[in-house]
C-alpha cells in the first residue's frame, strides 16, 4: 500500500541499526502512526549484514518492504549502502555514512571490497547524500554517538517534524544524565547539518 | 537482571511477538515459565524473567524446560514453556505423552519457526507437532494477535484440559508492532489430585486415554468452525479467494486487498466448514501457508479444490513480492514490472567471531593441527566453519557432536585411517545434549578428543546463564557445574582431562597434537568466558609498529575481526617462490588486548597501544 511511509535502516551488526530503527518508530507513533519494524540480523552475532525496516502509515500489514518500495535508504556504511539499493522505489533517496567497515573476508583477500560504493550508487542513478558520520560522532568524543549522527541526517527526510524525532532520541538518554543528552543533540544537529551541506554541495 | 515495574494496563507499545507473548503470560496469571534459549524464541523468556510474581528459568533442554511446565500444569497452575522449531524436537517424547494425559492448570508451548533460516541449521514447520500430537494450533500474525492469542490459548487449555501450540515465526517474534496491554489476573491453582489412571502412562491407563484424544479431536475441530479466530472478510474481486495463516494473511491482505480471505488463527484442526465457504464465493481457492503443504493438503483430502504450493514455494519466507506474481500467473495476467534497480554486487558479509572471542585461538590451532577430522556442534563457535579457519567438518543438531564423531572414529575407512576424529562442542551444548553422547563415547571405547569449550554462557543467542556459570535466569548466584568433574564421572580418565587457557597458543597446540596421539578419550576444556558478558575484562589493546611489520599474514589468520590490512605486495623466495604479502594495523579502539595475535607474529611486531592523541581526555565523561 502506497500511502505507507518505508524506511530501511542498513548496516553491520553492533552499529546500533536496530536502536536507530527503533526510535524511528517510535517517533512514527508519537505522530499517531500505525507501524512495524523487523530485521534480518547476521544471525545473533556481530559482524553481519543488519537490514532493519521500518512501515508506518495509517494501517501497515506487511512488515517487510518490497524491493523496489523503500522511500529513504538510512546506510551506517558505505557498502551496505551500496548491497541495499535495490530496495529504493524510483526517486527514492539514501542517507549514507561514507565510513568503511572491512569485513575478515575482505582482509583475507578472498573479496575485494568496492573501490567507490558511492560512485556506483551515482552511477545506477538513485539520489545519494554522502557525509562522514564516524568522523563527526569522533570529533563529539565518542564513536558511538554515530547511532544518533545518523538519526539526524534523516530528520529532514520524513513526514513529520524533526523536533519529534529528536524528542525520541532525548527520551532514551534522559537517565543517563544531563550531559549525554547534550552530546546527543550536538550529534543530532551535526547530522542534520551535515546532510543539508552535503546537499547543498550536490546541488 | 532486576524485575521491572509492568506498562499499566491498557498502554499502547511497540513490542515485538516475543514481547508481546511475555506479557500475555504475566496478564493469564502464570505461574511457571520455562525455557532454554533458541533464535528466534530467546527474548520470550528473557522478558518473562523481568515480571514479577512468576517462576522464570533457564532449563538445561527443551524436553526439560516443556517437563518442568507439565509438572506445574499437574499441580494446577497456568504454565509456559517456549523453543525455537529445532527445540520441538527434543522435547517431542514428553510431548508424545503429555498430549494423553492433558493438563489441569493451562499450558501454552509456543514454537518459533526459523522461516528463511536467519540462524538455524534447518527449516521445519511445527504444525506438523500439532497433526503428529492431536494438540490445537493458534497461529498469530503481528504482535497484537499474538498478546490475545496467548490469553485465549490458556482459555482453551483449561477449557479442554488440553496443552495448545502457540506457532509463531520469524516474522512474529521478531517484528515489533503495537500492542495494547491488559490487566494481570490472579490465577488460583487447583492443586494436583491424584489420579494415576489419567497421570501414569503405563500401557493399561494410555490405552484408554487414546479413544479420549480422538474425541477431543473432534470437539476441537467444531470449535475452530465457530472461533472468532477464524473469519471470512469477503471482498469485491471473487476471481481468488484466499485461506491464510500466521503471517502469510498479512501479505495476502498487502497484495490483494480487495480478495475475499478466509484467516485462520486457529489453524488446527481445520476448519473444513469454514474452507468450504470461502470456496463456495470464488473461483479458485489458493492456500498460502508458510512452510510446508499442511492446510492445502488436509483440504484437498476433504475434496476441496485449492491450490498451494503447486504455484507457492516450498522454502522460505512469503512477501508480497513473491506472491503477486505467483498470482498474476495463476490468472494469465502479465506479471508486475521487474524492480527498477538490479542489485550491485557487493562481496558477502558472514556473521563472524568477536574481537578477542577466546574460541579464535582454538579455531587458529585446530587449523594449524594437520590430518584432523573435525565434528561441531550448535553455537557461536560453529563460525569455525568459516574463513580464515576451515576447521568444522560437520554440524548436525544440539549434542550431536559427540556421537557424530564417535561414528567417524568407528566408521573411519582406509582413506581416513590415519586421520584423528576431534569433536567440538561449547558449555552449554554440552550441557544441553552432549553429556550423554560423551558417555557412550567412554563406555564404547572411542578414540576422539573433545575439546569442550567453556565460555560460561550461550554464547549465540546472546549470552544467557547456564548452569556452567553459575548464575540464574535473573543473574543471581546458582551453584555452577565443575566440568573436569563431570567429565570424570562420566569415565573421561583424571589424566586425559586437560583444562587450558585458550589464550594461550603453545600450551594449546601442544596440548591437542598429544591428546589426539593417544587412543582414547580426551577431554580439553578451554576456560575463558565471552568476550559480551560481565565476566570478561579487558585489557590495554595493542598496535602493530608498521617498520616492523614485514607482511607475513599470520596474525590475520587468527580471524580477529580488529586486524586490518594496510596495504600488500609481494615478495620472491630465496626459492624463486612468490609469496603474498599482507601489512596490517590494529583497530586500537576495539582491541581488548587479549593477545591471541601477538604469538603468531615472529618479528614482535604487535606491541600495547600507547596513545598519543588527545581523543581519550575528550571522550572523558563520555559514556553512551
Amino acid at each position: 500500500m502506497s500511502e505507507n511511509t518505508n524506511i530501511l535502516v542498513v548496516g553491520i551488526g553492533g552499529q546500533g541499526v536496530m536502536t536507530a530503527t527503533e526510535i524511528l518508530a517510535e517517533a512514527a507513533i508519537a505522530m499517531g502512526h500505525d507501524a512495524k519494524k523487523t530485521e534480518v540480523a547476521g544471525m545473533a552475532q556481530r559482524g553481519g549484514v543488519v537490514s532493519s525496516h521500518l512501515r508506518f502509515g495509517q494501517r501497515v500489514l506487511s512488515p517487510q518492504i518490497t524491493p523496489g518500495t523503500a522511500d529513504v535508504l538510512l546506510g551506517f556504511e558505505s557498502a551496505e549502502a551500496m548491497r541495499w539499493q535495490h530496495m529504493l522505489r524510483p526517486g527514492g533517496i539514501t542517507l549514507m555514512n561514507t565510513a568503511r567497515l572491512v569485513p575478515p573476508v575482505v582482509e583475507l583477500g578472498l573479496f575485494d571490497y568496492p573501490d567507490d560504493p558511492l560512485g556506483e550508487i551515482r552511477k545506477s542513478g538513485n539520489k545519494v547524500v554522502a557525509f562522514d558520520a564516524t568522523s563527526i560522532a569522533q570529533q563529539l568524543g565518542d564513536i558511538r554517538l554515530g547511532n544518533t549522527v545518523m538519526l539526524g541526517a534523516i530528520a529532514d527526510h520524513l513526514p513529520f517534524p524533526a523536533e519529534t524525532l529528536l524528542d525520541c532520541v532525548l527520551k532514551r538518554f534522559q537517565r543517563k544524565g544531563e550531559k549525554l543528552v547534550e552530546l546527543n543533540r550536538q550529534a543530532f544537529a551535526a547530522g542534520r547539518a551535515a546532510v543539508g551541506t552535503a546537499e547543498a554541495v550536490a546541488a | 537482571m532486576a524485575a521491572v515495574m509492568p506498562a499499566p494496563a491498557a498502554s499502547r507499545l511497540l513490542l515485538s511477538g516475543n514481547e508481546a507473548v511475555a506479557r500475555a503470560v504475566w496478564e493469564a496469571g502464570v505461574k511457571v515459565a520455562a525455557a532454554y534459549p533458541g533464535t528466534p524464541s530467546t527474548e520470550m523468556l528473557e522478558v518473562i524473567s523481568t515480571y514479577p510474581d512468576l517462576y522464570a528459568e533457564w532449563s538445561v533442554n527443551e524436553k526439560v524446560s516443556l517437563e518442568v511446565a507439565i509438572g506445574a500444569a499437574y499441580a494446577g497452575s497456568r504454565s509456559f514453556c517456549c523453543m525455537k522449531h529445532v527445540g520441538m524436537n527434543v522435547a517431542s517424547d514428553a510431548l508424545m505423552t503429555l498430549t494423553l494425559t492433558g493438563v489441569i492448570g493451562g499450558l501454552v508451548i509456543a514454537i518459533a519457526d526459523d522461516v528463511g533460516l536467519s540462524s538455524s541449521q534447518n527449516e521445519q514447520d511445527s504444525r506438523y507437532w500439532g497433526r503428529f500430537a492431536h494438540l490445537p494450533v493458534f497461529e498469530p500474525a503481528d504482535s497484537q494477535e499474538a498478546h490475545a492469542m496467548t490469553l485465549q490459548a490458556y482459555e482453551l487449555s483449561e477449557q479442554f484440559q488440553v496443552p495448545v501450540i502457540l506457532r509463531m515465526t520469524t516474522r512474529i517474534n521478531h517484528v515489533k508492532s503495537l500492542v495494547t496491554t491488559g490487566e494481570r489476573v490472579a490465577h488460583a491453582g487447583a492443586g494436583f489430585k491424584k489420579e494415576p489412571g489419567r497421570f501414569v502412562m503405563v500401557p493399561g491407563n494410555a490405552c484408554k486415554r487414546i479413544p479420549l484424544m480422538f474425541k477431543r479431536d473432534g470437539e476441537l475441530r467444531a470449535l475452530a468452525e465457530t472461533s472468532p479466530l477464524n473469519f471470512i472478510e469477503h471482498g469485491s474481486d471473487r476471481r481468488v479467494g484466499f485461506i491464510a495463516s500466521g503471517p502469510a494473511y498479512m501479505h495476502v491482505k498487502e497484495s490483494f486487498p480487495n480478495a475475499p480471505v478466509l484467516k485462520l488463527g486457529f489453524s488446527c484442526p481445520v476448519p473444513f466448514e469454514k474452507c468450504r465457504e470461502l470456496a463456495a464465493l470464488v473461483d479458485q481457492v489458493v492456500v498460502v501457508e508458510e512452510v510446508e503443504p499442511l492446510i492445502v493438503t488436509e483440504l484437498k483430502a476433504q475434496g476441496l479444490k485449492v491450490l498451494g504450493k503447486e504455484i507457492l514455494p516450498l522454502q522460505g519466507e512469503l512477501s508480497p513480492n513473491v506472491l503477486k506474481p505467483a498470482i498474476a500467473r495463476l490468472l494469465g495476467e502479465p506479471l508486475p514490472a521487474p524492480q527498477a534497480v538490479v542489485p550491485l554486487q557487493v562481496f558477502p558479509r558472514p556473521p563472524t567471531m568477536c574481537v578477542a572471542c577466546p574460541h579464535l585461538g582454538v579455531y587458529y590451532t585446530l587449523s594449524q593441527v594437520r590430518n584432523l577430522n573435525i565434528s561441531g556442534d550448535i553455537g557461536c563457535y560453529t563460525l569455525g566453519a568459516g574463513h580464515p579457519w576451515n576447521a568444522l567438518d560437520t554440524c548436525v543438531s544440539m549434542g550431536a557432536s559427540m556421537g557424530v564423531a564417535l561414528g567417524m572414529d568407528k566408521g573411519r575407512g582406509e582413506a581416513d585411517k590415519d586421520k584423528r576424529v576431534v569433536a567440538v562442542i561449547g558449555d552449554s551444548t554440552f550441557l544441553h545434549m552432549g553429556m550423554q553422547g560423551l558417555l557412550d563415547m567412554v563406555y564404547n571405547k572411542g578414540n576422539v578428543t573433545v575439546l569442550l569449550l567453556d565460555n560460561r554462557a550461550v554464547g549465540m543467542t546472546g549470552g544467557q546463564d547456564n548452569p556452567g556459570n553459575g548464575r540464574d535466569i535473573h543473574g543471581d548466584e546458582a551453584p555452577r557445574v565443575d566440568f573436569a568433574k563431570l567429565v570424570s564421572a562420566l569415565g573421561v580418565k583424571e589424566e586425559r582431562i586437560h583444562k587450558v587457557n585458550p589464550y594461550e597458543l603453545p600450551v594449546l597446540f601442544k596440548t591437542i597434537r598429544e591428546e589426539v596421539k593417544v587412543p582414547e578419550v580426551s577431554v580439553i576444556i578451554t576456560d575463558q568466558p565471552c568476550v559480551l558478558i560481565k565476566d570478561y575484562h579487558k585489557l590495554k589493546p595493542f598496535e602493530v609498529i608498521d617498520d616492523r611489520c614485514t607482511g607475513c599474514g599470520n596474525c590475520i589468520d587468527v580471524g580477529c575481526p580488529a586486524i586490518h590490512v594496510t596495504r600488500r605486495g609481494k615478495e620472491v623466495k630465496a626459492s624463486g617462490k612468490e609469496v603474498d604479502l599482507a601489512f596490517v594495523r590494529i583497530e586500537s579502539s576495539v582491541c581488548t588486548g587479549c593477545g591471541l595475535c601477538v604469538q603468531p607474529c615472529a618479528p614482535k611486531a604487535i606491541v600495547h597501544y600507547a596513545p598519543v592523541s588527545p581523543i581519550k581526555l575528550v571522550s572523558k565523561g563520555c559514556g553512551a
